[in-house]
């Protein structure tokens, strides 16, 4: 079983914090993670090579500095990793980047699971998954949250929905996205690390990939970012006073005047 | 296309680096340096004094044909009955084809679908129906392509879903096969009066920033917004309106997925997604059984039980139950923190609510911040007192 996972590298969002003087993110001291979604998606994929055998494959779209995160892939689930960075990619909306993984998976021989995290944490679209399976023809399931079976040919997942969970059936080759619930990630073994240590990383270009430039990045996309501001946080914090009981009292008068309750 | 400095015209004034939204720009020994990650927004272009900014290759505007008309909403079905979700669009698209002076259409997928008349008296002018056995589930692959061939034959300008699990599932495809942009989460949707584009603005970065974005050049403008965001208004049932039955055409389309059962979730009366009021518990509360006590209190509220990650992490609380970056968003009327920190990570989940209550006993847990009203004490003494007064 062929199987690739698409990973992006997103700034660590624990410690974004607003410079109250300038209005800015304050991005110093802030490291680059995995996508923590990607992290489940690729644990299931070295689970599934467990139980069928095969490889997996992690691809991602990024700058240079993205290579440090799949070497991270490799250090625990991945067999080889694929790195997708051009200059022209830069600025891609999620049909673009879902375009550029595509063709990747394209040039890949032969792929029968294709697996993404739920959605990114730096931009929180979940659209490049269902994107990617439309403009690679395949079925496609979101939020799975379990793999029940998967045989050579086929693929028996749950699917978080608001309402409980639904059982769905679908042949191979096909595209899931995946939630936290599906698995623990692993850590990293010394042989893995070893492994990252000494692996080989190609790096696909534009050119590499055939794509067509008018496809790509900021050209090849379709929507486009005009303003970005601050959303205005209106401090209205009223810290209540008194005695625990009259506190819980004022409290409960407040929400009956805003007739919550 | 790129951004460059001039180096030549650059003074190193440094007035562009507060105004990069994401921090990118350094002054290094008195030159501007960009780091990766531009957006090419242009804010920092506004700013400089020197023209020593320079963006090139961004698209012109390309003058969009005018053969699309209309707003439509997709109105999102279960079990044949229509999710609030649906009316709470048509209440904006109203004043979305109000604006454009076009008219407001609801589309509905499904089965033996009640009170289709609904959609009207929420604002649709027009609701096309497809009603078929083979729709009455959520078939990703059917209500795709469904989707698409209307889109193709009736060209709106405008198409708006909600953000529910389906939406999010089957509208990327759609606007895959269509070739044009998605803009997800949408907090607020408004027309540009001048060019007539959808301004479509959403949270990034787990709320720390608000993005505007349009999509210029491709028809439809295509947007989900979460459930609850938008107000509904009151139904006005003597509005007229016309129900046009679409057949959905059977042929040449098989599902490639099959949906073999389904396991509702029966350990929750209120669910998140639809609740008022949410009462969630973090690691204050200590231990697994000491859960029961927030369910106790959401009992008596008739609330949706939420919960921080640890909890979560620790398996004191099934996972559907967990609110934040990693979990759901949501933005009920009222949300009370019980022993809830406040890490960024889960403020990106509920900083949208109405009232938020923080129940803490550490006066300088960031959740106060946030908070409408704090009660800073030990949550095993104030969680009861609130049981028994609300019960009284």
């Amino acid at each position: 079983m062929n199987i690739v996972v698409c990973l992006k590298q997103v700034p660590g969002t624990t410690k974004v914090k607003i410079d109250p003087q300038t209005n800015t993110l304050i991005r110093e001291g802030i490291e680059n993670i995995v996508n923590p979604f990607d992290t489940y998606a690729l644990e299931e994929g070295g689970r599934i090579k467990e139980r069928c055998g095969g490889k997996v494959t992690a691809v991602s779209m990024g700058p240079p500095q993205a290579e440090e995160m799949l070497r991270e892939a490799i250090s625990t689930s991945a067999d080889e990793a694929i790195l997708l960075s051009d200059s022209t990619f830069a600025g891609s909306d999620t049909w673009a980047t879902a375009y550029t993984l595509a063709k990747a998976i394209d040039k890949l021989e032969q792929c029968d699971l294709i697996i993404c995290g739920r959605q990114t944490i730096d931009g929180d679209t979940g659209q490049v998954g269902p994107e990617l399976a439309e403009i690679l023809s395949l079925p496609f399931v979101a939020y799975v949250s379990k793999v029940e079976e998967i045989g050579n040919e086929y693929i028996r997942v749950r699917r978080m929905i608001e309402e409980g969970y639904e059982v769905i059936e679908m042949s191979l080759p096909a595209v899931i996205t995946v939630v936290k619930e599906i698995n623990v990630p692993r850590l990293p073994s010394l042989r893995g690390l070893a492994r990252a240590k000494s692996a080989t990383i190609p790096v696909w270009t534009a050119e590499e990939l055939g794509v067509n430039k008018s496809m790509v990045g900021l050209s090849g996309s379709a929507t486009r970012v005009v303003k970005i501001f601050f959303p205005q946080r209106v401090c209205r914090s009223e810290i209540l006073q008194g005695d625990l009981e009259s506190q819980v009292d004022t409290l409960v008068d407040k929400l009956r005047e805003a007739k919550i309750i | 296309m790129g951004i460059w400095i001039d180096h030549d015209k650059c003074v190193g004034c440094g007035n562009c680096v507060p105004a990069c939204p994401f921090g990118l720009l350094e002054l290094i020994e008195e030159k501007i340096q960009i780091k990766e990650g531009c957006t090419f927004c242009s804010a920092c272009q506004e700013v400089c004094d020197y023209d020593a900014i320079l963006i090139e290759g961004v698209p012109q505007t390309t003058e969009v044909s005018d053969s699309h008309h209309g707003v439509w909403v997709f109105a999102e079905q279960r079990g044949g009955k229509l999710k609030s979700v649906g009316y709470e669009l048509l209440s904006k698209g109203r004043q979305l084809a109000d604006t454009l002076e076009t008219e407001l259409c609801a589309i509905c997928f499904g089965h033996d679908i009640t009170e289709v008349e609904q959609l009207i008296a929420y604002g649709a002018d027009k609701v096309y129906l497809m009603d078929n056995p083979a729709l009455a589930n959520n078939q990703d692959d059917l209500y795709t392509k469904g989707l698409v061939e209307l889109i193709q034959k009736y060209k709106p300008e405008i198409v708006v879903a909600g953000a529910t699990s389906l939406g999010r599932s089957f509208i990327p495809r759609v606007a895959a096969i269509l070739k044009t942009g998605l803009t997800a989460d949408c907090t607020e949707l408004e027309i540009d009066p001048e060019t007539r584009l959808l301004l479509q603005t959403r949270p990034t970065f787990g709320g720390n920033i608000m993005a505007t974005i349009i999509c210029q050049t491709k028809r439809p403008q295509m947007s989900t917004v979460r459930p609850r965001v938008f107000k509904k208004n009151a139904p006005d049932k003597r509005r007229k309106g016309q129900i046009i039955k679409v057949d959905f055409d059977k042929e040449g389309i098989t599902s490639r997925t099959k949906l073999l059962s389904f396991i509702e979730d029966i350990t929750e009366a209120v669910k998140l997604e639809d609740a008022n009021i949410i009462v969630s518990g973090g690691r204050g509360l200590g231990k697994a059984e000491n859960f029961g006590l927030i369910e106790e209190l959401a009992k008596v509220m008739r609330a949706a039980l939420g919960s921080s990650r640890p909890p979560v992490d620790d398996g004191w609380i099934s996972y559907p139950h967990q609110v934040g970056q990693t979990g759901k968003t949501v933005c009920p009327k009222l949300y009370i923190a019980c022993g809830i920190s406040g890490a960024v990570q889960h403020l990106a989940g509920m900083q949208t609510s109405d009232i938020i209550v923080a129940i803490n006993d550490d006066p300088h847990a960031p959740i106060f911040e946030v908070a409408t009203y704090g009660i800073v004490g030990d949550l095993f003494q104030v969680v009861p007192m609130m049981i028994e007064k609300l019960k009284g």
